[in-house]
């Protein structure tokens, strides 16, 4: 498949631009106090969710992980509503019952984040058995880390999606670190590999490349949308951030050292996108995408910070649809 | 109307429930095999997209019918065994029961969880589980453990047509019983609304799935003494149908609640809290517990028959109780 074209690009850039900033914002107002409860970032990894959800439209599904603003993000989820969720507000996406951890939108299919690692996986199998029960073409994916990749349902998803062709999209990203566990001292192997024994394409992909991430993540979505079944992607990336933004006040050790960490930042993913689109003299559009995200991220937090706390009540609200 | 099983009336109600609600369908372990005859004919009717034979992954395919249902479908999951449960405890407890709660009522997930309660035939610990009570532990699930085959049928249809996920616990000491089961494709019977199955005015035997019959002959063999026990079966256990449990309890001042599941934390031992809590000026006595003792069920009959409450041991409590009021009667 081939890359995507420069407008496409553009919209990759900006969508990923959004996710950056909003966590940056979301991470120093954490740093602050003004969050309550534990933030996962997503910073660094930004060119997974954004090349993959790129192929999706709203009736698509995805399911995400405890480190889900980015996948919520790229699926077209509301800046606003999730960091009011963030903050535990009347306005948030779950009305403050959620937190980070669950930001969800089931009308743009937006699954959820999930708080059990691993957790996404079960429901992304079943939305692909909705979708092909449904037969109208939609297509799951399941984003979970290399650490999730140890859980047991991994094994039983592989088997199920495909003895039964689902349209599904297994997509891990290993961002190195189960925790915080060096992803050698806990994983035997290649994840993508574990695809094949299974009868199932598996592909490797640079998670710090936009363009190949959407390129690869579009066969997939093409074969799961044709009846062809189901694909394993792993995108090796990298988590700049803490595994939770409150680790540095617990963490008797550091697990990596910063000279790691800094040369991973030389592969930025925004960074890589936003060379390329300037060496396309786009230069001017680039500038206009760093205002426009700036704008978008400035309201969406400072609205959000001004939204009213949900009423106690809520609390009793949404156990069952039916009485 | 026509006399079925226990087995039967789970048949009928999936078959009807399925013919009217194409989103509806069915998967779990050996299904096509049809094991139990719970699905005879299924197949033929519906075809192998909408019958499904899954790989021993509860994990897995227990999880898929919570993602199926949160995308608008309406599986029906036969989990076999109750303790074939455990190995999706993940999906039941941290996924399909909170989803709705935590993304603020964004989801619904229809969906049925079936398994059956298969103790009392030297099956030893493993598979004599009866573990509908740790299931109450968790709000947002719902709990079905009908104790005969009209309310089988008519609560299980009403539990697919349910927009929240339910669990449906079948009694296997309740499978060969036999009942009228009506015809009508929309013979319902709401969850939540429990049953006096045998009114009387001395005591109030409040009895969860196989336990009723226990308790309907125990209050045969009260009546011979003069002792009128009223028998009452919640019928499903979330929702709980509080306000029939205490008028009856309100009516004949003593309660014993009969429940074959482990005394500790039981169904039996919420509604006697529930009883104790909301109905103490009414009673006349303690609320009794007949219960499993809290052991593991062992595998030779001769150890495993004495654990469970019995007819006998309804009786004695019964006789207590009454007694307690007339001593010079015990």
């Amino acid at each position: 498949m081939n890359g995507p074209d420069l407008q496409r690009s553009l919209q990759l850039f900006e969508r990923m631009l959004l996710i950056r900033r909003m966590e940056e914002r979301l991470g120093d107002l954490g740093k602050a106090g003004e969050l309550p409860g534990n933030v996962h970032l997503y910073i660094g990894q930004e060119a997974v969710a954004t090349g993959v959800c790129a192929h999706l439209d709203d009736s698509d599904w995805v399911a995400s992980t405890h480190r889900g603003h980015g996948h919520f993000l790229a699926k077209g989820g509301d800046p606003r509503a999730m960091a009011a969720e963030l903050m535990g507000k009347e306005t948030g996406i779950c009305h403050g019952k959620g937190g980070s951890m669950h930001v969800a939108d089931v009308s743009k299919g937006i699954l959820g984040a999930n708080g059990i690692v691993g957790g996404g996986v079960g429901l992304a199998v079943g939305a692909a058995l909705g979708a092909q029960l449904d037969g109208e073409g939609r297509v799951a994916v399941v984003f979970f880390g290399d650490g999730a990749s140890s859980q047991g349902v991994i094994s039983e998803a592989l088997n199920i999606a495909a003895l039964w062709k689902l349209p599904l999209l297994l997509v891990c990203e290993n961002n190195g670190f189960s925790q915080f566990s060096p992803y050698e001292t806990v994983n035997a192997g290649d994840i993508w590999r574990r695809a094949e024994p299974f009868g199932m394409p598996g592909a490797l992909v640079d998670g710090n490349d936009v363009h190949a991430v959407w390129r690869v993540v579009g066969e997939a979505v093409a074969r799961a949308r044709s009846g062809e079944g189901a694909t394993l992607i792993e995108a090796r990336t990298y988590r700049w951030r803490t595994h939770v933004e409150s680790e540095e006040s617990f963490l008797a050790a550091p697990y990596r050292t910063q000279e790691e960490v800094e040369s991973w930042k030389q592969r930025d993913p925004i960074s890589r996108l936003e060379e390329f689109l300037v060496s396309e003299d786009l230069e001017k559009d680039v500038a206009a995408i760093r205002a426009r995200v700036e704008g978008v991220t400035e309201s969406a937090i400072t609205d959000a910070l001004n939204d009213p706390l949900p009423p106690v009540s809520r609390a009793f609200e949404d156990m069952f649809a039916n009485g | 109307m026509a006399k079925a099983t226990f087995l039967e009336a789970i048949r009928q109600a999936q078959y009807e429930e399925m013919s009217r609600d194409e989103r509806v369908f069915i998967m779990g372990e050996d299904i096509i095999c049809n094991v139990f005859g719970t699905t005879t004919g299924f197949v033929d009717a519906f075809g192998t997209e909408r019958v499904r034979d899954t790989p021993i992954s509860e994990n897995g395919f227990i999880g898929a019918a919570g993602g199926a249902a949160m995308v608008g479908m309406r599986p029906i999951v036969d989990a076999t065994i109750s303790s074939f449960l455990y190995p999706a405890m993940d999906q039941i407890m941290s996924i399909i029961a909170k989803s709705r709660y935590i993304y603020g009522g964004q989801a619904r997930l229809p969906l049925v969880i079936r398994s059956c309660l298969f103790y009392g035939n030297s099956n030893a610990a493993q598979h004599s589980d009866r573990n509908y009570s740790m299931f109450m532990n968790v709000p947002g699930l719902k709990i079905m453990v009908p104790s005969n085959a009209y309310d089988m049928k008519g609560m299980l249809k009403a539990a697919v047509r349910d927009d929240d996920p339910v669990l449906c616990f079948e009694d296997s000491t309740c499978w060969m019983s036999k009942a009228d089961l009506p015809d009508d494709p929309d013979f319902l019977i709401p969850l939540g609304k429990g049953d006096i199955k045998r009114e009387g005015n001395d005591v109030s035997i409040i009895a969860i799935g196989g336990a009723v019959p226990l308790a309907l002959k125990a209050a045969n063999d009260l009546a011979r003494d003069g002792i009128s026990a009223e028998v009452v079966d919640p019928r499903s256990l979330v929702p709980l149908d509080k306000e029939l449990i205490l008028r009856s309890v309100r009516k004949t001042g003593r309660a014993i609640t009969v429940d074959p599941a482990h005394q500790t934390c039981s169904a039996g031992s919420e509604i006697a809290a529930l009883i104790a809590e909301r109905a103490f000026d009414a009673l006349r006595g303690p609320v009794l517990r007949v219960a499993t003792a809290d052991t593991h069920l062992p595998f030779s009959p001769a150890i495993e028959k004495a654990l469970y409450p019995s007819p006998e041991r309804i009786v004695a409590a019964a006789r207590q109780l009454v007694g307690i009021r007339q001593p010079e009667n015990a």
